[in-house]
C-alpha cells in the first residue's frame, strides 16, 4: 500500500517535472539565443565576444525618451481602466442586463478588427489631434484603450460573474452607500484579481504594440526598438532582451497575497 | 392606524408582466414586533420587503416608517437592516470592518473609536468576538449571517428586514441561529420584518405570521391561532399538516369520521364539506372492534405518526404523544375518534 502510494507519488513528480522542464526550454532557449547573438563579435573586428550592445543601451537617448512616453502611456491606459472601463462593465452588469451582450460584442470588435484597419480609419482624427492638441502620449492612450477592451473586458466579465455583486451591492446600498462607494468600495475591491488581471494584459500590450503607434507616427518602445535594428541589430536585440527581464521583474513584484477571491470553505462551527 | 403602529404598507402592487408579485398588500406592524411573511416561492413575499428596503419599485401602494411616507425615498437613505439569503459579507473586508460599515456611511460621522465600541458590542451580541479579525472565507455560513445580523443592527435600523436568512445553513445551525435571531431582537425591541419559506421557522419565532398568497395577505395571526383558527383553506393546508376527509356540514358542526366537532368562521356553511383535520386532532386507541386498521407507524421521539386506513379505505394520518402510541403497530386493529377542536371546512370537489 505505501509503496504503491510513494511510486505515485514518484510518478506525479517526474510528469510535474518533465512538463516544467519542455515549458522552461521552449520559454528559455530563444532568450538565450538573443542574448547569444547580442554578444557576438561585431563587425569585421575579430575581437571575439564582448558586451558591446548593452553598454550602447545606454547611450540611445531616444531610447529612454521612447521608455518614458510607452510607460506614461500605459499609466493613462491602466487610467482610463480602472475609472472607465472598469465602473462602465459593473454598471452594466448591475443596471443594464439587457445590454450585457451588446456591450460584450462591442468590446470583442477589436479583435475582430486588424490594426492596420483601425489605423486607416483613425488616422484622419488622429491627424486634427495632432494639429490642434498635440503628440502627447495622451492622444495615444485614447487608441489604446479601444484595443485592451477584449481582454480586459474578458477578465473583468468573468471575475464579476464569479461573485453575486448584486447581493453585495444591494447590502452596501442598505447600509447607506450610494452607486459611486458601491462600485469603488464595495465591488472593485472585491473582484481585485481579476482587475489587475485585465490591467497587466493591457500594459503587456501596450508596451508591446508596436503597428499603430508606428503607422500614426509616435515614438514608442518598440517603434525605437525597430529603428535601432535597422542599423545595429544586436543593439535591438540587447534592448528587446532587457524589455523582457524588465517585464519579468515587473510581474514578480506584484503582490501575490491570496486572501481576496480564495474560495475556502472553512466550517469552524 | 393605531397608536402603536410603526411600519404601514398600504396596498402595495408589482407587477412583472402578468404575474402579480405583489396585488393589494397592506400591512402594519407595531414598534417592537416580529412579523413573519410565510408563503410558497413566488407569493410576493420577498418582493414586499424588498419594497420595504427600497431596493423594489413599486407600481402602485404607500409605504409608512414612523409616521413617514418613504415609498419614494432611496434605498441608501432608509436606514433598514436588511440581511440577505445568500451571503453577503464583504469579501475584502474583516468580520469587524463588515459591522463598521455602515456607521462609517453616517451623515453625523461617528468617531472611530465609537465606531469600534459599537462594533464590538455587536460582535460580542452575536456571540463571535473572537472572530473580529477573521474574513468572510474563514468562517462559516452560520457565522456569516451572524455577522451580517450584526452589521445590519450596528445602524440601528428602523426596521431589521430578514430575507431567508437561514436557509442555505444546515438543519441544526439554522435553529439554533433563529432562537438567537428572536432573542436579539427581543433584546434591542426592533422592529422586524421577517421573510421565510419555512413554516417552523415563522411559528417559532414570530409575534404574527402573515401567510402570502398572489401577492396578497391571506391571514395575519399569532403563530397558535393562525394554526388553530385558520381563516381560509389555504392557510389550513399551508401551515401544518391535515387531512382532508369528507363529512356532512349543519349548524356550524360537521360530522366526520363518525364525531361531530365545530367548524371554523369562513369554513362552508351546509351540505357536503371537506373538513381538513390535524394529525394531532385524531385520537387513536386500541379496539379489537375497531373502525380502522394501522398501515404504518413511525417513531419522532417525542411523538409518533400513525398511517391508519379506516374501513371504508379512507386514509388518515394521525399523530399522538409516544406514550399514548406504545403498543400500537403496523397492523393493529384500532379505534379512531376526533378530539373536540374545531376544525376548517372546505368545499367539497
Amino acid at each position: 500500500m505505501g509503496a504503491t502510494s510513494m511510486k505515485q507519488k514518484m510518478g506525479v513528480k517526474i510528469w510535474r517535472w518533465s512538463i516544467i522542464s519542455v515549458v522552461s526550454f521552449y520559454l528559455l532557449v530563444p532568450l538565450y539565443a538573443m542574448f547569444d547573438f547580442s554578444t557576438k563579435p561585431y563587425g569585421f573586428e575579430n575581437a571575439g565576444r564582448s558586451l558591446r550592445a548593452w553598454k550602447v543601451i545606454g547611450t540611445q537617448e531616444a531610447l529612454f525618451e521612447a521608455v518614458t512616453r510607452s510607460l506614461i502611456t500605459a499609466l493613462i491606459v491602466m487610467a482610463i481602466i480602472l475609472f472607465l472601463v472598469v465602473p462602465t462593465a459593473i454598471w452594466v452588469q448591475l443596471k443594464l442586463p439587457l445590454l450585457r451582450r451588446p456591450f460584450e460584442l462591442l468590446c470583442l470588435i477589436p479583435l475582430a478588427i486588424p490594426a492596420i484597419v483601425i489605423v486607416v480609419g483613425i488616422a484622419p482624427l488622429y491627424r486634427w489631434i495632432s494639429i490642434n492638441l498635440n503628440e502627447s502620449p495622451i492622444t495615444l492612450a485614447g487608441v489604446y484603450s479601444m484595443l485592451i477592451l477584449p481582454y480586459t473586458y474578458r477578465s473583468l466579465s468573468a471575475a464579476l460573474d464569479a461573485v453575486d455583486i448584486h447581493t453585495l451591492a444591494e447590502a452596501a446600498t442598505t447600509l447607506g452607500a450610494g452607486i459611486s462607494r458601491v462600485i469603488f468600495g464595495i465591488i472593485m475591491p472585491t473582484i481585485k484579481t481579476g482587475i489587475i488581471n485585465g490591467s497587466f494584459i493591457a500594459i503587456a500590450l501596450v508596451l508591446g504594440e508596436f503597428t499603430i503607434s508606428n503607422i500614426l507616427n509616435f515614438k514608442t518602445f518598440q517603434v525605437v526598438i525597430a529603428q535601432i535594428g535597422r542599423t545595429d541589430g544586436q543593439v535591438a536585440v540587447a534592448v528587446s532582451v532587457a524589455s523582457l527581464l524588465f517585464v519579468l521583474v515587473l510581474l514578480l513584484l506584484i503582490p501575490n497575497k491570496k486572501r481576496q477571491g480564495a474560495v475556502l470553505d472553512v466550517d469552524i462551527a | 392606524m393605531s397608536s402603536s403602529t410603526y411600519v404601514q404598507l398600504v396596498d402595495l402592487a408589482k407587477y412583472f408582466g402578468k404575474v402579480k408579485a405583489l396585488d393589494g398588500l397592506s400591512l402594519d406592524i407595531a414598534q417592537g414586533e416580529l412579523v413573519a411573511l410565510l408563503g410558497p416561492s413566488g407569493c410576493g413575499k420577498t418582493t414586499a420587503l424588498r419594497a420595504l428596503a427600497g431596493l423594489q419599485e413599486l407600481d402602485r401602494g404607500q409605504l409608512m416608517v414612523d409616521g413617514k411616507d418613504v415609498t419614494f425615498q432611496s434605498a441608501s437613505k432608509r436606514g433598514m437592516g436588511m440581511v440577505f439569503q445568500a451571503y453577503s459579507l464583504f469579501p475584502h473586508m474583516t468580520a469587524r470592518e463588515n459591522v463598521e460599515y455602515g456607521l462609517k456611511l453616517r451623515t453625523h460621522k461617528v468617531s472611530s473609536q465609537k465606531r469600534k465600541d459599537r462594533s464590538a458590542e455587536l460582535l460580542e451580541l452575536v456571540g463571535l468576538s473572537t472572530h473580529a479579525n477573521h474574513y468572510p472565507y474563514q468562517l462559516s455560513g452560520g457565522q456569516q449571517q451572524r455577522i451580517a445580523l450584526a452589521r445590519a443592527l450596528a445602524i440601528s435600523p428602523k426596521v431589521l428586514l430578514l430575507d431567508e436568512p437561514l436557509s442555505a445553513l444546515d438543519a441544526k445551525v439554522r435553529t439554533q441561529l433563529r432562537e438567537e435571531i428572536r432573542r436579539i431582537q427581543m433584546e434591542l425591541g426592533t422592529t422586524t420584518l421577517f421573510v421565510t419559506h419555512d413554516q417552523e421557522e415563522a411559528l417559532s419565532i414570530a409575534d404574527r405570521v402573515g401567510v402570502m398568497r398572489n401577492g396578497q395577505l391571506e391571514q395575519i395571526a399569532a403563530p397558535s391561532e393562525l394554526y388553530d383558527r385558520p381563516k381560509t383553506s389555504f392557510v389550513a393546508e399551508f401551515v401544518g399538516l391535515t387531512n382532508p376527509i369528507s363529512g356532512k356540514v349543519s349548524g356550524g358542526s360537521i360530522e366526520v369520521l363518525g364525531s361531530v366537532v365545530k367548524t371554523l368562521p369562513g369554513s362552508v356553511t351546509s351540505g357536503t364539506g371537506i373538513a381538513l383535520i390535524r394529525p394531532e386532532s385524531v385520537d387513536v386507541v386500541t379496539s379489537k372492534s375497531g373502525n380502522a386498521t394501522v398501515a404504518a407507524a413511525s417513531f419522532l421521539g417525542a411523538s409518533c405518526r400513525l398511517n391508519i386506513t379506516m374501513n371504508d379505505g379512507t386514509k388518515i394520518t394521525a399523530q399522538l404523544p409516544s406514550s399514548d402510541a406504545a403498543g400500537i403497530g403496523a397492523g393493529a386493529s384500532v379505534s379512531v375518534s376526533l378530539l373536540d377542536m374545531p376544525v376548517f371546512v372546505k368545499a367539497a370537489g
